[in-house]
């Protein structure tokens, strides 16, 4: 049985815990999945990551800002089917720009301080995905939602 | 690689690869002591299997589907199963079957005893006897092989996951020695505790005629003998009422009556238990401290087959239920026993006391005799939930022995074949959905007699005939406990809904299951199968009062509760100096507690800031019944919600109790808080061919009534929206 708490428990740890995660967005209506690094407030109602503004994600955002992300703590063994966990974050993504940006830069930077000089790049856009939804996956199959409330 | 060890290649380093039993056979093999010829198949061997073959993520996948702490003792033997299973159908990687044939062929006895030795079990500190399974006469090298995965199963028996932290029972570390050793058929067998855990200062000695196994699974009573620990002279000796033994059959062992002079004379004579307590004395001396061990005379020989150190159980806690759950685990002889006692004496009595307390007119009683009639109504409950534990549940356990002897000769690809088999056996709800679609019939050829049933007045003679002896028969179930206002009505609308569309009816034809019948008993030689149909019918009985019993119980609570409840209705209406005035005793409220109450809820009821309470979305049971449906939840917590049913619902329930069965044939899928393949649930299930999952953790707090519910039986899984 998993309650509220121990479902934030987990979301939590997942998204302190990993730096990677895989984001998913929409190229000329397929989808496209890539890797990004992360940062979540301590609320975990927004996340973060980086990218340079050339890049196929950033063209696909703008036409479709509707984002998944999926954060999860597997470890290529055979207990990962009962062991790991999973996070789906539904979210809609934009870019950070004025005052806001400092502020969430430095919790970027926080979690991945060796990303310093990609992120302080000229061309390096900082990107919020405000979550919708969180769907959680435990022990192979069990499933649970939440909805950050208004 | 070489997987086994002959007992005088054993060294201390060992230990481990060879587990307790091994190691200390080896010990006193090469100090000397009679032991038998024995072939140690190391963990490594084990380790090879569940990795080559993938079982390993296989073991994973089962163990981790539902947390631990969420599983009742049947879903445990279930999943035990399920792993025997996965074990009994996957064949030896080529390499290891080659080195395990290459090196125990050359050795093989005649008739070997395949013996579980686990790393740790019989260290001091664990030492849980007959958590894991060993085999007594098995013949050739293909049986041993074969018996050889059942051991490796056993180390996941549901015994040994009930103790799985004492065992410290891990999918990735832990593993499973097996001895594979010459059958020593000793004249007479026993047991020895060099310190008798009652009385420090003695030492016990049991013995019987024949093989051990007769005293190990409570076959046979043993004598006994309480000894002086030091000096070894003789306290008290404890005859014993002796009939049979237990010897070597064509495979396996078999129960044979003694000659009748040996039923008056013990098993040992007095230099006999002289030198079994100096055996004893000896393995103490190797060991540093005092030994549990099986000895057999082989002719003059003392042979000792196993020696582990005693370990005083801790007292277990007495909510501690696990030792109860242990001793479920009966022998053939003993269920035959216990079946006699439920089906002629128990369950008669049972029924002419649910008749009895029927006929009572509680109306017509004096205030003061109301009072009595329900304290004596309580204790009647009490006297009968009391059998219901310690003899109708036990018996259940037949089902599940036959349900091994059946995977073990057919090896079926589902795991729960064998309870096709033991369907058509006539189980009362099944006669009172008959009444019921009985009834449907008629209103299909006359809508007019709904009314009938609606008001509660029957004119029509045939309909009336059935009505009348569903009421007699079920009445009570069916109307809950309460003065059951809208009896009649739902019970129309019930039979409207079987008349629009005609339920299932049970899945398997006799014919059908006649042919699955033949095809186990083919498995077995001739001279056998009067024995494996014997365990047949046992388990159709088990199986049948699975479900008898909890309705015959039922009843009696049906008239406890009537009882209580006119002595409610007599209150209300009552002024205060009336005899009624005065509250229940603490007994019967206790009881009525017990009744009322509710599974616990589980949850914290803290919330997440920010955020919504978690929405189940997929969740997690154990397959009970295979099929796919899909349908609105109806939450069903007491038997009066079930007026709200309709047909094509998915119910959901904590437990489904008898009270609530009528209504299965007509859901389109079941799910229930409740594990296990043997609740009711499952059965009435699995007998009308409903997709069901049980064991679904919180399911009634998490699903809504209203709730868009896919069921899916085949893998376990309940999925809402």
């Amino acid at each position: 049985m998993i309650d509220a708490m121990e479902m934030r428990e987990i979301v939590q740890s997942l998204l302190h815990s990993q730096r990677l995660a895989v984001l998913s967005t929409l190229m000329s209506g397929r989808p496209y999945s890539n890797l990004i690094a992360f940062a979540v407030t301590d609320d975990l109602r927004d996340i973060f990551f980086a990218t340079t503004r050339a890049t196929r994600k950033i063209a696909n955002l703008t036409a479709e800002p509707r984002v998944s992300l999926l954060i999860d703590n597997r470890s290529n063994q055979e207990t990962d089917f009962g062991e790991a966990s999973a996070v789906t974050v539904l979210g809609t993504a934009e870019e950070v720009l004025g005052p806001e940006r400092d502020k969430y830069l430095r919790l970027y930077l926080k979690k991945h301080p060796y990303l310093e000089d990609f992120i302080t790049a000229p061309t390096c856009a900082l990107i919020r995905v405000k979550v919708e939804k969180y769907i959680m996956v435990t022990q192979f199959q069990e499933v649970r939602e939440v909805y950050p409330t208004p | 690689m070489n997987h086994v060890l002959s007992l005088a290649d054993i060294r201390p380093r060992d230990r481990r690869v060879v587990g307790g039993k091994g190691f200390s056979l080896a010990v006193l093999a090469q100090q000397g002591l009679r032991v038998p010829a024995t072939l140690v198949v190391t963990t490594r061997a084990y380790e090879h299997f569940v990795s080559a073959t993938g079982l390993k993520g296989r073991l994973l996948l089962e163990l981790r589907r539902k947390n631990f702490k969420d599983l009742r003792w049947e879903e445990m033997w279930d999943a035990s199963l399920r792993i025997r299973h996965l074990f009994l159908n996957q064949r030896l990687p080529a390499d290891l079957d080659a080195s395990l044939r290459e090196a125990l062929a050359p050795h093989l006895p005649e008739r070997c005893v395949v013996r579980s030795s686990a790393p740790g079990e019989d260290s001091r500190q664990a030492s849980f006897a007959g958590l894991h399974a060993s085999f007594v006469n098995v013949a050739g090298l293909e049986a041993v092989l074969e018996h050889l995965k059942l051991v490796w199963a056993s180390l996941w028996s549901d015994a040994a996951l009930l103790y799985r932290r004492e065992l410290g029972l891990d999918v990735k570390k832990s593993a499973m020695a097996v001895l594979v050793q010459d059958m020593v058929a000793g004249e007479k067998s026993g047991v020895v505790f060099g310190q008798n855990p009652q009385d420090p200062s003695q030492a016990v000695i049991e013995a019987v005629y024949g093989l051990n196994q007769g005293l190990v699974d409570g076959t046979v009573e043993p004598d006994r003998w309480i000894l002086d620990r030091e000096t070894g002279a003789i306290l008290t000796y404890h005859p014993a009422p002796k009939h049979d033994l237990m010897l070597p059959g064509e495979e396996g062992v078999r129960l044979a009556p003694l000659l009748s002079d040996q039923t008056q004379v013990p098993p040992l004579t007095e230099a006999e238990v002289a030198q079994v307590h100096h055996l004893a004395r000896r393995s103490e001396v190797l060991f540093g401290t005092p030994q549990d061990m099986e000895w057999t005379f082989a002719g003059e020989e003392l042979v000792t087959l196993q020696s582990r150190p005693i370990t005083t159980n801790e007292k277990g806690k007495k909510e501690d239920q696990r030792p109860w759950y242990l001793s479920l685990r009966r022998s053939f002889g003993n269920l035959k026993a216990l079946r006699q006692k439920v089906e002629g004496q128990l369950i008669p009595a049972l029924q002419a006391e649910a008749v009895r307390l029927t006929a009572l007119p509680l109306d017509r009683m004096a205030d003061t005799q109301l009072k009595e009639e329900i304290i004596l109504r309580g204790e009647i409950y009490r006297h009968w939930k009391g059998v219901y534990w310690d003899d109708f549940i036990p018996l259940a356990h037949g089902i599940r022995l036959f349900g091994m002897v059946y995977n073990d000769a057919v090896k079926p690809a589902d795991p729960y074949e064998f309870l096709n088999l033991l369907g058509v056996s006539g189980m009362l709800s099944l006669n009172r959905n008959q009444l019921l679609m009985d009834m449907a019939a008629k209103v299909k050829e006359q809508p007019e007699l709904l009314e009938e049933l609606r008001t509660g007045m029957v004119k029509n003679q045939e309909l009336n005939q059935v009505w009348q002896s569903f009421l007699r028969e079920f009445g009570d179930l069916f109307c809950g406990t309460a003065a059951c206002p809208q009896g009649p009505e739902a019970l129309a609308s019930l039979i409207q809904m079987m008349a629009a569309k005609p339920p299932r009816v049970e899945q398997f034809t006799s014919a059908a299951v006649e042919s699955l019948k033949e095809n186990f008993l083919s498995r077995f030689s001739r001279s056998k199968r009067t024995e494996m149909a014997e365990y047949l019918d046992l388990a159709r009985a088990s199986y049948r009062l699975r479900d008898d019993d909890n309705l015959h119980l039922g009843k009696i609570t049906g008239q406890f509760l009537k009882a209580v409840e006119e002595y409610r209705r007599r209150r209300e209406q009552s002024d205060a100096s009336s005899p009624l005035s005065d509250n229940l005793p603490t007994e019967v409220r206790e009881i009525l507690a017990e009744l009322e109450e509710k599974p616990p809820p589980g949850e914290s009821g803290q919330v997440w800031k920010g955020f919504t309470h978690p929405q189940a979305r997929q969740m997690v049971g154990q397959p009970a019944s295979p099929g796919l449906a899909q349908g609105p939840a109806l939450v069903v917590l007491e038997s009066s919600e079930l007026f709200h049913f309709k047909a094509g619902d998915i119910l959901v329930v904590d437990s489904l109790d008898p009270s609530m069965t009528f209504v299965a044939p007509l859901a389109a899928g079941i799910v229930e808080r409740r594990g296990g393949m043997l609740i009711h649930g499952s059965i009435i299930a699995r007998e009308y061919g409903i997709p069901c999952v049980t064991g679904v953790p919180n399911a009634t707090s998490l699903i809504h009534t209203g709730d868009a519910v896919t069921v899916d039986g085949y893998l376990g899984i309940v999925i809402i929206g």
